[in-house]
């Protein structure tokens, strides 16, 4: 028998989409019955109060979870985030509701045995409720209390070899796409690096010493899967420089319509024949393709690798040889001054273990960051007040052409001191020796 | 309840402590196949909505079958998904960055047996547990953020609002029918912990009232220069207030004005002062942006644009949510060519006309004037269709 009666929530349970009240009333239910006699550590009706305060909030438009407080781990400045409900009277069993962000494996594989662990561990002391993943690609384990944050990274950290994730101003938990674990796009091992840089800057994120939040994300290659462009301060996509593969017979098979183009991904309407001049020539954005004697060309020094030919035809064209990355900075979404798109910074570099040179413009950005950002200001916040040619310049690269869409609008020039012959210390006495007042 | 002790002991904190060893290492989780063929993938093929396959130079092939879930989900539920992938997979599973799971096999039979039982699953209220599809040129699950069920800012609630869409979209959840691919987010404020500003469509809650000031205990529980530093338009300043307590003592005390006309609602005040919550019933509700992408195929990576300024919000079921979503979906799907994104359609035809395609009415609240961007966002030509 449900603890609150739920009318709207209910609603809620009706459709083909999965219902996530259906999954909870089940826990509700499985709580209540307990038949694996779990010593419940937290209230076991929480996720009934959670029911209950939710209809709440759905019968009066509001939310009724207040401001977390400072809590956590001893020595961590982050990984949980603090919650209470501000109906704590009617609701008591959510009236503490912390979430802890558990890091997870990068690409989110996992084995049974890990989950099965961790659910144990969640069962007994948390809410038994979960987010397959968090935003950020942490595991997000939905509600304990006070007392059970130390246990619960106890077991993590000495049965599970498992830590927390980011929260606050430092590093936010790193994620990467499934890269070369079973993808043929990725130009280099995301995973790895992913797995590498978290290991090596563990201090930075659970100890919160940055300005603001601080985000990398990993992207096997243009594409883009976890949004690294746009939603990471630190944005690490594959590329290459040298040129994409072509397998002409495959291409004739693509042409001859034995093979479906794009991987199939268009099978549910009839698009009509496969056409290579208007699905894939003239879509190339620079125009650097072309068929010459029944054989497909790329002029590969005017391809800027937007994958789109590959997508289309993945069994004729292949990423090319002399792979690495490119380092975009200072993404993030609304808030203070808008959402920002990331900037390239670095055009390619090698994602070869054990990423100094990587580290190196990692740690010459945090310096500048640290040493100029305001309180809360995210990277690119920072780039867009002291601009891109001083973000270029702490890191000690060249300006190119590549760091830019297109030249400046206007002749408004911050020329320095040192640019000019001369400098700029005159007398204005010799000045008028020449030049009448 | 009694107390079960992990073995940490709170007076000596720093005994046997474990601290800085991050996530577990990702080799250890991998399937063997797929462990096997890292970084020598050849290509892949989608069968068929929901199943995928992937050929290494090995010559070995591996099938994916993808399904959606919701974000949130139980410990009974993944301890169920852990049963699926015991019997099917080996015992090994994967999440998807867009909420979705994963279950790997090594042969197409197999796969398409699997697919037959997740979509077989159903809980008690009728709705599927675990739906094969989100692949390729359909519309894949929603990514989003708390909402009401754990968040203290938000405008709307998140899990719910998603349902309905999804719900709504659920034939295209399992079809492969549109141009390209739609990706939906969801985020329930301003915050914006979902980063829906580079979406094909994103559903976004906003609030529409400037913050209410609880000067009695405002100088209590904020550090007003932070408060006032919150503000991106500069609308809070410090203050002294007479005021009559609670108690019905009178006095004054230090506090906050807002200047509401500079408002824009963004609640970086309340997140740094819980004094000045700005939640409410008819004041909050939902903005739809679209024409976003962050994939750089074709075109470059772009902002999700205004193209509905508000939509009341109706739980339990969002009907208008529902019905704007529809109405953007299949105009798109009608109007744009093969491999053309939401906003690069849009683009294409021009803005005036997909507000014409979409049934969608453009107002006041559509023209950008927020600092510089907004001026680049203005039509600078004498190019535009009637």
């Amino acid at each position: 028998m449900a603890k609150h009666a739920t009318p709207l929530l209910d609603q809620l349970e009706s459709g083909p989409w999965p219902s996530f009240v259906a999954d909870i009333k089940e826990e509700a239910d499985r709580r209540r019955k307990n038949e694996k006699n779990v010593t419940y550590q937290i209230p076991s009706d929480v996720c009934d109060d959670l029911l209950g305060v939710l209809e709440l909030s759905y019968t009066d438009g509001t939310t009724h979870w207040k401001h977390g407080g400072i809590v956590g781990v001893f020595g961590y400045g982050g990984g949980v985030i603090g919650r209470y409900c501000d109906q704590p009277q009617m609701f008591p069993g959510v009236a503490h509701f912390h979430t802890m962000r558990v890091n997870q494996p990068a690409g989110k594989y996992y084995k049974t045995d890990y989950l099965r662990q961790l659910c144990d561990i969640w069962d007994m002391r948390g809410s038994g409720l979960t987010n397959m993943h968090g935003a950020t690609g942490d595991i997000v384990l939905l509600g304990t209390t006070t007392p059970q944050l130390e246990e619960i990274f106890f077991e993590l950290t000495h049965n599970m070899n498992t830590d927390l994730g980011g929260s606050g101003s430092n590093l936010r938990t790193p994620a990467a796409c499934l890269g070369e674990s079973r993808c043929e796009w990725a130009c280099y091992d995301t995973q790895e690096m992913s797995y590498q840089l978290t290991m090596e800057y563990q201090d930075e994120l659970h100890r919160p010493a940055f300005p603001y939040k601080f985000k990398f994300k990993f992207d096997g290659c243009p594409n883009c899967c976890v949004a690294s462009i746009a939603r990471s301060d630190m944005a690490f996509i594959g590329t290459w420089k040298d040129n994409i593969g072509i397998d002409q017979e495959a291409v004739a098979a693509y042409i001859g319509g034995e093979l479906k183009p794009n991987g199939g991904a268009h099978a549910d309407k009839d698009w009509g024949a496969f056409d290579i001049q208007k699905e894939v020539i003239d879509l190339c954005p620079t125009e650097c393709m072309w068929i010459e004697d029944g054989k497909l060309k790329i002029n590969d020094r005017e391809c800027t690798r937007c994958m789109h030919c590959i997508n289309v035809m993945p069994r004729a064209l292949r990423i090319g040889n002399d792979r690495g990355l490119s380092i975009l900075v200072g993404a993030k979404a609304p808030i203070l001054d808008g959402a920002q798109m990331g900037s390239l910074l670095v055009p390619f570099i090698k994602a070869e273990e054990p990423y100094d040179e990587i580290k190196e413009v990692i740690e010459s950005i945090w310096d500048w960051w640290m040493e100029e950002g305001k309180n809360r200001e995210r990277l690119g916040e920072l780039i867009k007040r002291q601009g891109l040619a001083k973000c270029i310049e702490v890191v000690g690269l060249k300006p190119v052409p590549q760091h830019v869409l297109e030249p400046r609008h206007n002749p408004y020039i911050f020329w320095k001191e040192e640019d000019v012959t001369g400098g700029w210390q005159r007398d204005i006495a010799e000045f008028r020796k020449h030049h009448q007042r | 309840m009694t107390f079960i002790s992990s073995g940490y002991n709170p007076d000596k904190p720093m005994e046997n402590r474990i601290t800085d060893i991050g996530p577990r290492h990702y080799s250890e989780f991998l399937p063997p196949i797929i462990a096997k063929n890292k970084g020598k993938w050849l290509w892949h093929e989608i069968i068929e909505p929901g199943i995928l396959m992937h050929k290494a130079e090995s010559g070995d092939e591996v099938y994916t079958v993808r399904f959606g879930g919701a974000r949130l989900m139980s410990t009974g539920l993944i301890n169920e998904l852990c049963d699926i992938a015991d019997k099917y997979c080996g015992g090994h599973l994967r999440f998807t960055t867009r909420n979705n799971i994963e279950l790997m096999v090594e042969t197409l039979d197999e796969a398409k047996k699997l697919k037959e039982f997740l979509n077989s699953q159903k809980f008690k209220g009728g709705s599927h547990k675990f739906p094969v599809g989100g692949t390729g040129a359909g519309i894949t699950n929603v990514v989003h953020t708390q909402g009401w069920i754990h968040c203290h800012t938000p405008a709307t609630d998140a899990s719910g609002t998603v349902k309905v869409v999804l719900d709504e979209l659920f034939e295209d959840y399992k079809k492969m029918r549109m141009p390209a691919q739609i990706r939906i987010s969801m985020a329930c404020c301003l915050n914006m912990c979902g980063a829906v500003h580079c979406s094909d469509i994103a559903i976004l809650g906003y609030h529409r009232k400037p913050p209410i000031i609880d000067h009695e205990w405002l100088d209590n529980l904020c550090e007003i220069p932070l408060a006032v530093a919150a503000c991106p338009t500069g609308a809070i300043r410090p203050a002294k207030k007479e005021i009559t307590t609670e108690a019905g003592e009178t006095k004054t005390v230090n506090t906050v004005a807002v200047r509401q006309e500079r408002c824009m609602f963004c609640g970086n005040c309340y997140t740094m002062c819980p004094s000045m919550p700005l939640a409410d019933q008819t004041g909050d509700g939902l903005v739809i942006m679209a024409g976003g992408k962050v994939s750089n195929r074709i075109s470059n990576p772009k902002f999700s644009k205004v193209v509905v300024a508000f939509i009341p919000n109706e739980p339990p079921r969002w009907p208008t949510l529902a019905k704007v979503i529809r109405q953007i979906v299949e105009a798109y799907a009608s109007g744009a060519r093969k491999y053309e994104r939401l906003g690069d359609w849009a683009e294409r035809i021009g803005w005036e006309r997909f507000f014409e395609k979409t049934g969608l009415e453009f107002s006041e609240h559509m023209i950008d004037d927020f600092r510089d961007p907004a001026y680049y966002t203005w039509r600078q030509t004498t190019n535009f269709k009637f």
